[in-house]
Parts: structure tokens; sequence; C-alpha cells
């Protein structure tokens, strides 16, 4: 006991929680005065995934999820700031995130951990999507893929996500074809990617093949994010079906009526508007029904096209 | 025997006194930790993160027990001049080094158990709370029964490290023989490298002395099955038992000589 009658360990507790609050005083003082530089590269430090395996020293899947983490947390964060950007000033202060370490992330990741299904997965879809969606790098996602067939040549999957990146992105409908063939000829592989391969091979893109495919990402989605973004993708098929009906109701009219319509109420004779998949109204002008750019599926993908009807 | 098995128990209770099994505490921390903060971080493949980082946690917590703990075994006898009193007694020199290696590894196997319970209980309340929906989507179930073959693994390779540090731990200074021990895992974990060393030299010399290297020092990459048994990757018995024999040699051999040269050294 001290003369003042504190026990010392309470003395001592008592000095060295004011010595660590004054020394997180100061780190906020300094912190003000002088800001620290803000960490904008995001580029991993060792793209080599052979040296970080010989780092991890045997603790090669932790440093794979290591890498997975911060892959996933790049590219959310990246989405994040693009998103909030491109509403706030279109993205005219600055340099936009471009989505270029997200390769090197999950090449890392999967080199250190080559069973890592899902980072192939998330990669054919991320990768491959434009920007500021995606990287827009299909070639990215297809080396991907196809370095995930080198470690589990039976993976009718990562086939399919390939043949999957070739139709919906490249609209390389033979070589899509070529991997859906492939895919199916795969043991437990399901039934629909044979007729796939057939429809693809022989008309090339349509709406219901690029449904069936959304709908088996959709189904074998590991993570909530692949789910979403399948679940955008099919309603945004479902929005162009219903953009082909309205447009087909707004034709009937303008030939009625000799001019094409406005409004919606020269189309249907109501005060409703129609509505998209995510509840916001079609919009309608000179005659041609759109989508609107506050809608949450806005832009459509670019449609599937059937093979005799190809742009050159 | 029974000297030997006196020893260890005395070398397990030691353990406890000095307070190793703190790290048990660590280890559930770190455990539950984690299984929160990946939840918030990562986009699923929680239960995937948590498998590895416990299997990972045990290897790593195991690895330094087994140094720090093997290192001081005999050497710290023979500073604090306790070895004069413990060799009166009617016991001889192989069996005191056989019976503190022997006590270390129990000491390593109850830290094992425990941790690995508590890696199924974190894992059994993530399958809880995730329910059985999202567990279809997983490449192996939450409470996967593979996981204890990656813990055998690991088990027999730290029994291994544990004779490299005893070893060294007989001749050598603790801060010597742990750089020694530390060394020698990492060697061992490069095995391949040096099996395949004759592929990025030209030099016969240096490709057969990396051969001979390859062979004589202890091939500690085997018993990392982590990688595997989580993604569900069959591991057939015949080879947990071939990794285990091996391990078991080696051991043997390490003690031999650990024995050999302990038996010899001059107190005086």
């Amino acid at each position: 006991m001290l003369r003042h009658g504190l026990p010392p360990t309470v003395v001592l507790i008592t000095i060295v929680a004011v010595l660590l609050g004054a020394a997180a005083g100061l780190q906020r003082v300094r912190e003000q005065r002088y800001p620290p530089p803000l960490i904008t590269d995001e580029a991993p430090y060792i793209i080599s995934g052979q040296a970080v395996r010989r780092m991890a020293i045997g603790y090669s899947a932790l440093a794979a999820d290591i890498y997975w983490i911060r892959a996933i947390q790049y590219y959310g964060g990246a989405k994040l700031q693009l998103a909030n950007r491109l509403s706030a000033d279109g993205g005219a202060q600055g340099a936009l995130p471009d989505y270029q370490p997200l390769y090197p992330l999950l090449d890392l990741t999967t080199t250190l951990d080559p069973r890592f299904n899902i980072a192939y997965r998330f990669g054919a879809i991320f990768l491959a999507e434009p920007f500021p969606g995606g990287a827009g790098r299909p070639d990215h996602a297809i080396a991907l893929l196809e370095k995930g067939l080198g470690e589990r040549p039976d993976k009718w999957e990562y086939m399919q996500d390939i043949g999957f990146v070739h139709y919906w992105w490249r609209h390389d409908y033979r070589a899509a074809a070529e991997w859906f063939d492939r895919a199916s000829q795969v043991p437990g592989a399901p039934w629909f990617l044979r007729s796939l391969a057939a429809t693809t091979l022989a008309e090339g893109g349509d709406r219901q093949s690029s449904r069936i495919m959304w709908a088996s990402i959709r189904e074998s989605a590991e993570i909530d994010w692949l789910r979403n973004e399948a679940d955008r993708r099919l309603l945004q098929l479902g929005a162009m079906d219903e953009i082909d009906e309205l447009q087909k109701a707004v034709d009937r009219v303008a030939g009625e009526s000799g001019s094409p319509p406005n409004d919606w109420q020269s189309v249907f004779r109501a005060s409703s508007v129609p509505v998209d998949p995510s509840r916001t109204p079609y919009e309608l002008e000179d005659g041609r029904v759109r989508l609107s750019q506050k809608s949450g599926l806005f832009p459509l993908p670019e449609e599937p096209r059937r093979m005799g009807s190809r742009v050159p | 025997m029974r000297a030997v098995g006196w020893i260890a128990i005395n070398v397990f209770r030691e353990s406890v006194r000095d307070k190793v099994l703190y790290n048990l505490v660590l280890f559930a921390v770190l455990l539950i930790g984690a299984s929160y903060l990946i939840g918030q971080l990562t986009a699923g493949q929680d239960v995937k993160i948590i498998k590895d980082l416990g299997l990972a946690a045990t290897s790593l917590f195991g690895l330094f027990i087994a140094v720090f703990i093997g290192i001081g075994l005999v050497s710290k006898e023979i500073e604090k001049r306790s070895i004069y009193s413990l060799l009166a007694k009617p016991i001889e020199r192989y069996q005191l080094v056989l019976g503190k290696y022997a006590g270390l590894v129990l000491t390593l196997a109850v830290n094992l158990s425990v941790m690995v319970g508590a890696l199924y209980v974190v894992l059994g309340c993530m399958a809880w709370v995730e329910g059985p929906l999202a567990a279809r989507a997983w490449e192996r179930p939450a409470l996967d029964p593979m996981l204890l073959e990656a813990v055998a693994l690991t088990f027999v390779e730290l029994a291994v490290v544990t004779a490299i540090a005893v070893f060294f731990s007989t001749f050598s200074t603790p801060i010597l023989s742990a750089a020694f021990t530390f060394g020698l895992v990492v060697a061992g974990r490069f095995s391949a490298d040096l099996r395949d060393f004759n592929q990025v030299v030209d030099s016969r010399a240096a490709a057969a002395v990396a051969r001979a290297l390859y062979w004589l020092l202890p091939n500690l990459a085997p018993y990392d099955i982590r990688g595997q048994v989580v993604h569900g990757q069959a591991v057939t018995a015949g080879y947990l038992a071939l990794v285990s024999a091996y391990g078991l040699l080696y051991t043997a051999a390490l003690l031999i000589a650990a024995m050999f040269i302990f038996s010899r050294r001059d107190f005086k």
C-alpha cells in the first residue's frame, strides 16, 4: 500500500492507462496537423504466386484466404467508389479505379490454393464484365478459368464458364459452343449443356440460352455477389422481353395513328405507366421504348444475336 | 520405463506451471474473433477460411511450443545446475532425454486436442448460424471428420520437430538450438526444391549435394495436407501410414543421437 492508500496495482494500471491515453491523444493531434497519406495504390506488392507460396512456408492455404479477402475487399471498395463518383460528378474528378489489380489478386489466390473454386468463378464474371461493373478483360477471365481446368480437368463448371464468357461477352458463338460441348461430355454435367451447345452452334445467341446460363450460375453460386449478379442479369433479360412486348404495342399505335407516340397514355389510354422489374418506369420517346437510366438494371447488356444477323 | 514416465509427467506439469497452455486462450480468442470478422470481410467462404485458419494456427502454435520449450528441456537443467541433482538420482541419462521428449509430446497432444475441440465448436456454431441452405454450397460439411487427418499429421510433424529441438538442446545453447531447429523446419518444408535442384543449376556437384540433403534433412512437406482435407480431397490410409512411419523413424534416429551425445557429455 502506498501512503495515499491506493494499492500499487491500481496506481500502476492508472499510470499505464494515462500514458496510453496520452499517446493516443498525441497521435490524433499529429494526424490532424500532418495527415497521413492515403494508400491509393491497390496493386499487390508481390505478383509472383510461387514467391508468395515460398514465403508462406507451408501455410499457403491461409495466404490464399488473405489474398481472396483482399480481392473481395478491393472489388467491393472499387465498385462502391465508382458508384459514388459516377453519381456525384460523372467521374470527372481524378482517376477512377479500373479493377486492374483484380486479376493479379485472383491469380495469386489460385496459385496459392489451386482448388479455390469460388476465386475462378468470381473471376469469370467480374473480370469479363465491362467497366464500370468489372475489369472488362474476358481474356483474363478465360486465362484464370483455364488455369483452374489445369488443376481440375473434370470441372465442367469451368468449361461452362469459359463458354459463357465467349457467348455473353465476346459473342464468339462457335468457341462458346465448343466449350459447352466439352463441358457436356464430362460425367455429371447437367443435361442442358448438350442442347445449349447445339443451339449456340446452330443459331448463335438467344435470350433463352442466356437465361439458362444465368439461372445455372445462380443455382451454383457459392457467394451472394455472384447470386445477386445472376439475379440482376435475369431481371435484365425479363426487362428486354417486356420492352419487346411494349414496343409491339407502341408500333401498333403508331401504325394506327400515323405518328409515333411520345407518352404512355396514348398507348394504353390509361394513367398507368409500365415499370421495369426494378419498379422504375420505362421511357417512351419518339415511338421507342427504353429502359430509364435511373433504373437499377441500366445499362442493358448487348443483345445476344443470332448468327445470321451478326453485325459485321 | 517408469522413470521415463515420471519425467514426462513432470515436464507436462512444468509446462502447465509455466503457463504454456495459455496459448489455448489466445487460440480460442483468435478463432472466435476471426469467425466474426471474416463474416464481415468476405462474401462467403467463411467456413473454408475458418478451417484454414484453425488448422494453420494449430500447426503454428504447436511449432512454437515444440521449438521454444524443446530447446530448453535439457539445456535449462544444465544452466540451472539442477542436472547434478537429477543425475544423482537412480535414473540413466538416456531416460532423462526420453522422458523430457515424451513430456513435451504429451503437452503438445493435450494442446492440440483442446485446439481441435475449439475449432470444431466454432465450426459447429457457424454451421448452426448459417443454416442448411448455406451449407449446400460448401465443398465439405463444417464438422468434417477429414480435418482430423490433417491434425494427426500435424501432430507427427510436431513430434519430429520436438525431437530436432531436443537433439540440439543436448549439446548447444538455447539460442543456437532455436536457430538450428527453425532452420531445419524451413528447409524441411522446402524439401521439394532440394529434390528438384538439378533443374535450376547446371553443376552436377551442387545437384548431388542438394539431393543428398534432400534425403538427409527431415522432409516435412508431406505433413501438410491441410489444403487437401479442406477441399475434401481424399488422403489414403497408405499415405498417412507411410508419412507417419517416416516421422517415427526420423524421430527415433534423432533421439538415439541425442541420447548418445547427452550420455557422453561432461558436466564438470
